[in-house]
This record gives C-alpha cells, sequence and structure tokens, in this order.
C-alpha cells in the first residue's frame, strides 16, 4: 500500500480510537436525539398524565353543548377534556383543590344577557387552558349574539375569515416562499456545520502536527516520507475522521425522526428539515462550500501546527485563524436576513468567506453561476497556494524548536526549507 | 557507499558545515565527533534529504539523495521521538510500513527484534508506559526494522545502562558485519575508539582530523606517560618535551611530544625514587578530540 495511504488510515484509526473523539460524537449524538424529539420531550413535561380535565358549571343553563362544540374546535391538540358538573361551586372548588379535577369553568349570564366566564384552578400559570376556555366562549358568545341578530352562522364565519394574500417572486429562477425557507434551513444548518467542522478538525490537525512534532516522531517522519504527501495525508484522514462522525449523527438524527410517531410531517421538526424543494445544486454547493472551507482552514491549520514546539502553544498560534472563521460566521448570520446587502456581496470573494457567504448568496439569491465560480475558482487557488507555501513551512517548521512563535516562527521555517 | 563532497550548509549568515568531504563504503562504521553545535545533526539531517545542501552533492551509490532511497536509510534521531500514546507493535510496524516494508514482515521482523533485546512483554504496551532505556530499545528497532542499507545513529548510546549498551553495540556489529553501512554521532570517546576504523571530527562545521583511527593516532604523534609513585616528581613538570602535566591519585600523567622524550624520562627518574608503574600509552581519542577541539571551548 502507498505510503501516503498508510499514514492516511494511520491518522484515521488513531483518531477514531480516541476517548475524546468517543465521547465528543456520543455527546452530539445525544443532542441530535433531543432536538430531533423536542416535541416528544416537550409533551411528557407539559401533561404528566395526557389531558387535563375541566370541569364546567353552567350557570346559564343552555350554553354548555355550544360552549363543548366550540371548546373542541379550538383544541386542536387536544389538550382539554371538558365535563359539564352539576355540583355546586363550592363542592367543584374542593374537588379542584383535592386534585380530583385539573380546574373549574363557571359560564354565567346576567341580567342583561351578557356572557361572562371564571376559571379557577390550582395555579393559573399555564396560559394554555385559560386561552382555550376563553376562546371557546368567546366563539360561543359571537354565535349567541349573532343568532339574535338573526345572521347565519356561514354569514358570521365569512365575516371572521381573513382574506388570502399571496405572494410571488417575479424574477425568473427566484426562490418561492416555500423554497426559501426550506432553504434558509439548509443555509443555517450548513452555516453552523462549516462553523463548527472547520473549528473542530483544522484545530484537530494542527493538534496532531504539534503533537508528531513535540515528540519528535515527526523527524523519522519526514525523513521516510515528503512533507507535502504527509500533510494531505493528514487532511484527509482527519477529513475522513469528519465524515465518519456526520454519518453517525445524521444516521442518529434520522432514524430517530422516522422512529418517533410524533415526528410526523406537521410537527416543526419535520417542517424545519424538509428539504424537498430545495433544488439539488444548492445540496451540491453546499458540499463543494463545505469541502472547500475545510481544506482552506485545514492547510492553514496544518502548517500552524507544524511551527509550534509545544502543545500548549496550539491554541494561541490558530487564535487568528479562530477568529477569522467566527467573523465569517458572524457575517453570514447578519446576512442570512438580507442576502443582497453590499458587504455580503463583498465579502462572498474574500476566500476566507467565501465557504460561507457564497454558500449563503447561492442559497438564498439568484446569482450567476459565474459568481459562485469565481469565488470557487479564487479559494481553490487560495488552497493551492496555502498549500504549497504550507508544505515549505511545514518541512522548514517540522525542524525548528524554540520559542519564536507566530510569524517568527514561520519566516524561521521558511528560511530552513528553502533551496 | 556515500559519498558527502565539498558539501556546505549556510543558515543565513551562518555555516553550519563548512567543505565537508567524506566517504563511507559499505560494511563500515564511521565515527562523525564533534563538539555540541559542531554541525553533526546538520550533516545526518543533509545526508536524510531533511535539509537542503547550499553547496555541494550527497550520493548514495551513485545517486542523489532523496525519498526514492529513503526507505533505504535508517536514522536513530538524536532527540527521540515516538508516539507516546500508541502501542509499540503498533507504532514500530506504522513506521517500517512507511519505509516500504509490508505489514506482515515488519510484524514478524519485529519479533526477532523485541526477543533479541528481552522486551517482547512490551509489545502491547504504550511507548509512555515505558522506561527511557527501555523507549531508547524501541527507539533503535524503529531505525533498523525496516533492514536499512545504510544506518545513521545520532548518540545511539547516551542514556543507556553498561548493560544496554553493550547489548546495543552487539546489534550494532552485527549490523554492520551484515553489510550495513552505518555513520554515528557519540560524544563517549571510548565508543568510538571500539566501534569505528574511520572517523571525522567537526569543529564549528569544519573536519579538523579526519581519517582511519589508527593513522590519526600515529600522526597525532604525543605520547601519554603514566608514572606511580609516592615519591615527588614534580620535577619532570619542567622537563623537555613534557607538553601537559596532570596529577593523579597515584602518582602523574605526562603528554610528551613523542616516543624519545618518554625513554628520557623513564632515565631521569632512575634513582628518584621507587616507581610503582611505568606506562607509555597511545594518545586516546579522548585527548586527541580535547587537544584538536577543546582548546576553543575552554
Amino acid at each position: 500500500m502507498n505510503k501516503f495511504w498508510i499514514m492516511l488510515f494511520h491518522t484515521y484509526k488513531n483518531k477514531i480510537a480516541t476517548k475524546s473523539f468517543i465521547i465528543s460524537t456520543a455527546i452530539t449524538v445525544l443532542l441530535v436525539l433531543a432536538v430531533t424529539n423536542l416535541q416528544s420531550i416537550i409533551s411528557v413535561f407539559q401533561s404528566d398524565d395526557g389531558k387535563q380535565q375541566i370541569a364546567v358549571i353552567d350557570e346559564t343553563g343552555g350554553l354548555y353543548p355550544a360552549f363543548a362544540k366550540q371548546l373542541k374546535a379550538a383544541d386542536t391538540d387536544n389538550d382539554l377534556q371538558a365535563m359539564e358538573t352539576k355540583e355546586s361551586e363550592k363542592d367543584a372548588v374542593k374537588r379542584v383543590k383535592n386534585g380530583e379535577w385539573d380546574g373549574l369553568f363557571i359560564i354565567r349570564q346576567d341580567q342583561k344577557g351578557t356572557i361572562t366566564g371564571a376559571y379557577k384552578a390550582l395555579t393559573i400559570s399555564d396560559e394554555s387552558a385559560y386561552k382555550l376556555l376563553k376562546q371557546a366562549l368567546t366563539q360561543t358568545k359571537t354565535a349567541v349574539e349573532t343568532a339574535k341578530l338573526g345572521i347565519s352562522a356561514e354569514k358570521v364565519s365569512s365575516l371572521y375569515t381573513p382574506p388570502e394574500v399571496s405572494k410571488d417572486a417575479l424574477e425568473k429562477g427566484a426562490k418561492s416562499e416555500e423554497e426559501l425557507g426550506q432553504v434558509m434551513g439548509l443555509v443555517y444548518i450548513m452555516l453552523f456545520v462549516i462553523y463548527f467542522s472547520v473549528i473542530m478538525y483544522a484545530s484537530m490537525i494542527a493538534m496532531e502536527v504539534a503533537t508528531e512534532k513535540s515528540s519528535r516522531v515527526m523527524e523519522i517522519l519526514i525523513s521516510s516520507m515528503p512533507p507535502i504527501q504527509q500533510m494531505f495525508a493528514k487532511l484527509f484522514g482527519i477529513a475522513l475522521v469528519g465524515i465518519t462522525q456526520f454519518a453517525v449523527l445524521i444516521a442518529a438524527g434520522y432514524l430517530s425522526l422516522k422512529l418517533n410517531p410524533q415526528n410526523d410531517a406537521s410537527s416543526p421538526i419535520s417542517a424545519f428539515l424538509n428539504f424537498t424543494d430545495v433544488p439539488v445544486s444548492t445540496i451540491v454547493y453546499a458540499v463543494i462550500f463545505y469541502l472547500l472551507g475545510y481544506f482552506l482552514y485545514a492547510t492553514l491549520a496544518a502548517f500552524l501546527g507544524s511551527v509550534v514546539s509545544r502543545i500548549e502553544d496550539v491554541q494561541q498560534t490558530i487564535q487568528p485563524m479562530v477568529f477569522l472563521v467566527a467573523a465569517g460566521f458572524m457575517i453570514a448570520m447578519f446576512g442570512i436576513g438580507n442576502p443582497d446587502a453590499g458587504f455580503i456581496t463583498v465579502t462572498s470573494y474574500i476566500p476566507f468567506f467565501t465557504p460561507m457567504i457564497m454558500f449563503l448568496r447561492v442559497g438564498m439569491l439568484d446569482i450567476p453561476f459565474w459568481q459562485a465560480a469565481a469565488g470557487i475558482a479564487l479559494t481553490l487557488v487560495t488552497i493551492v497556494i496555502f498549500a504549497a507555501v504550507g508544505a515549505k513551512i511545514y518541512k522548514g517548521g517540522v525542524l525548528i524548536y524554540g520559542n519564536a512563535s507566530g510569524f517568527k516562527a514561520i519566516k524561521q521555517a521558511l528560511r530552513i526549507s528553502k533551496k | 557507499m556515500l559519498t558527502i563532497e565539498n558539501v556546505t550548509k549556510t543558515f543565513g549568515s551562518f555555516t553550519a558545515v563548512d567543505n565537508l568531504n567524506l566517504q563511507i563504503p559499505e560494511r563500515e562504521m564511521f565515527g562523525l565527533l564533534g563538539a555540541n553545535g559542531a554541525g553533526k545533526t546538520t550533516t545526518f539531517r543533509m545526508i536524510l534529504g531533511l535539509l537542503s545542501l547550499t553547496d555541494g552533492h550527497i550520493t548514495w551509490k551513485g545517486k542523489p539523495v532523496n525519498y526514492s532511497i529513503s526507505e533505504k536509510i535508517g536514522y536513530l534521531p538524536e532527540e527521540r521521538g515516538l508516539y507516546p500514546k500508541v502501542k509499540v507493535s503498533d507504532q514500530l510496524v506504522y513506521l517500517a510500513r512507511l519505509k516500504g516494508m509490508s505489514k506482515k514482515e515488519a510484524e514478524k521482523e519485529l519479533m526477532t527484534w523485541l526477543e533479541r533485546f528481552g522486551i517482547t512483554d512490551y509489545k502491547n504496551k504504550k511507548v509512555e508506559e515505558l522506561s527511557k532505556g527501555n523507549q531508547q530499545k524501541i527507539q533503535f528497532i524503529s531505525a533498523v526494522l525496516h533492514k536499512p542499507e545504510l544506518l545513521i545513529l545520532d548518540e545511539p548510546f547516551s542514556g543507556l545502562d553498561p548493560v544496554n549498551v553493550e547489548l546495543l553495540k552487539e546489534a550494532v556489529i552485527s549490523l554492520k558485519n551484515s553489510g550495513v553501512s552505518i555513520v554515528f554521532s557519540s560524544h563517549r570517546m571510548e565508543h568510538v575508539e571500539e566501534l569505528c576504523e574511520n572517523l571525522c571530527i567537526l569543529q564549528k562545521g569544519k573536519p579538523v582530523v579526519q581519517g582511519n583511527l589508527k593513522d590519526i593516532k600515529r600522526s597525532f604523534g604525543k605520547k601519554n606517560v603514566t608514572v606511580h609513585s609516592d615519591d615527588d616528581l614534580s620535577f619532570l613538570k619542567t622537563h623537555e618535551g613534557v607538553v601537559k602535566w596532570k596529577e593523579t591519585n597515584d602518582g602523574i600523567r605526562l603528554q610528551v611530544a613523542n616516543e624519545p622524550v618518554s625513554q628520557d624520562i623513564f632515565r631521569a627518574l632512575q634513582g628518584k625514587g621507587f616507581i610503582r608503574k611505568f606506562e607509555l600509552e597511545e594518545p586516546s581519542l579522548h585527548d586527541i578530540f580535547i587537544e584538536k577541539v577543546g582548546a576553543v571551548y575552554e
């Protein structure tokens, strides 16, 4: 087997087997499970025994059936179970206090015929029951009053129905409302993924290189194979680690969504993750920009790691790189609501930001292909330059051990490796 | 045959190696000596192709040194380097595979070496769990596991106890006898004297002494004279031809300009009391080293 592959798989196997990798993956899987099952988790805390039992005392004597009907219509989540009681208010309150009922609702009507309601429960911090009951009573009241005026139910409902206002983008190829919503979800997720994975995997690479250097095994390694091959074997090895981690996360998320019956198509999480209307090209761009982002920052991290003599200095040395990533992320977050803005257009051509911001533009806007291509080309050129310069710094950097840091160390490394 | 021709290496204005010429044939152990910072490690790194040459050529069997022949070279760096958290067998096999050996062969060869050094128990231990001496043995195995034709050992015996030094010496000698060219550096002159036929002493990047060990000693001219006596021998301090004078517990140790001087001294000692021992010795490499290099560093 080629040395490149030997080193690639060695890097991969070692990283996969580390405790920190296993633990961080496990924690992220738990997080994914939590997010995808948010619906179920929330409902568990909301109502321990399912429906709330609400007793209703109807002092008017005839409104309960209409009220019950309205309540059923309003209570779409089926949270409340209303039942009429003939007991006195005093006895009913006692039952609520004993916990037999969750609440008591009294419907009254004064001499003038005005309908009022009263809600009594142990605590009134849960607004949802109160709101539903109030809504149902309001509807009942409207029905009663309009009936008195001789207006039919159909007329009432047509009176209350809001007009439909449609929204259409006229530019050819512009994203429809529905598409935009879904694309926004994807863009959000991708921005986070790029941000976190660049920071995580790039520092993993810097750490890996610095560890080999500080343990001095590097000298043996670079006497066995050229530094540029080594650098890329590490980059691809760690990329493979990343792919493994994502595969686990995506599989966990997918299974958890599919297996939990509460996550049907209508649940908010499914709506957020529903990418059926996202154009294929956007998905392809997502992959391209993710890879560009990874390799850009990973190359940077590899040679930054190579000029460090002690592992303690790794974080400090890659700090500027982390700031760059964070800056790109911030710009993208500001720009997601306003992707047409001038600063977004400009920053999308700066290679350090292109992976996030050009992707944002490609996803949210309908930009000409050449713009995306220009961004990709610029980033690719930057990666090639970084790889070429990086390999030189890497070759020299791994041989210097001293207190020089940052630019001084990079200069020293270049001097050593130059012809 | 490793040939180093007119090799010069400069870092900015600093010259680390200055016009070095060496030839190291097969089945030969060559000693590269020098004080700290004399350019030994730089020379090794150039032989390995880690550093480019400012001037000159280094060839191995007539071919320029680069990554195409790196599989034939074994290297024991002065600063020992292994993965602290990786199992001994895993990393040795990995390093051998990077030198082009197959996994199967590397595993087989590894067992032979571990048995030879009596450390088969450590096969599945992490390197950080081993003692320093055992780590050194592992490091040595990492340099020779892939059966190199050229072996570069930077301070191979430092930090080892005498038993392990012997163990390693035997291994090095048997490698030499099997046809491996070996270049090694050491501060321990007795090791160089014992193992090398040819050597080179570097000083500030320049070779100051170079050639066959016996020739070097012969041409050095000066001899050592040891006299053991309880009587006062201080009159010899001013004797003609005495270069160095040193009092020891048992008497004195002199360095004299040449052999005839020692005969003079022997005669002069007649009737000056009881002489328990009178000995004429070849100069040690240590003496030569101090003489050639030490003067500048004293």
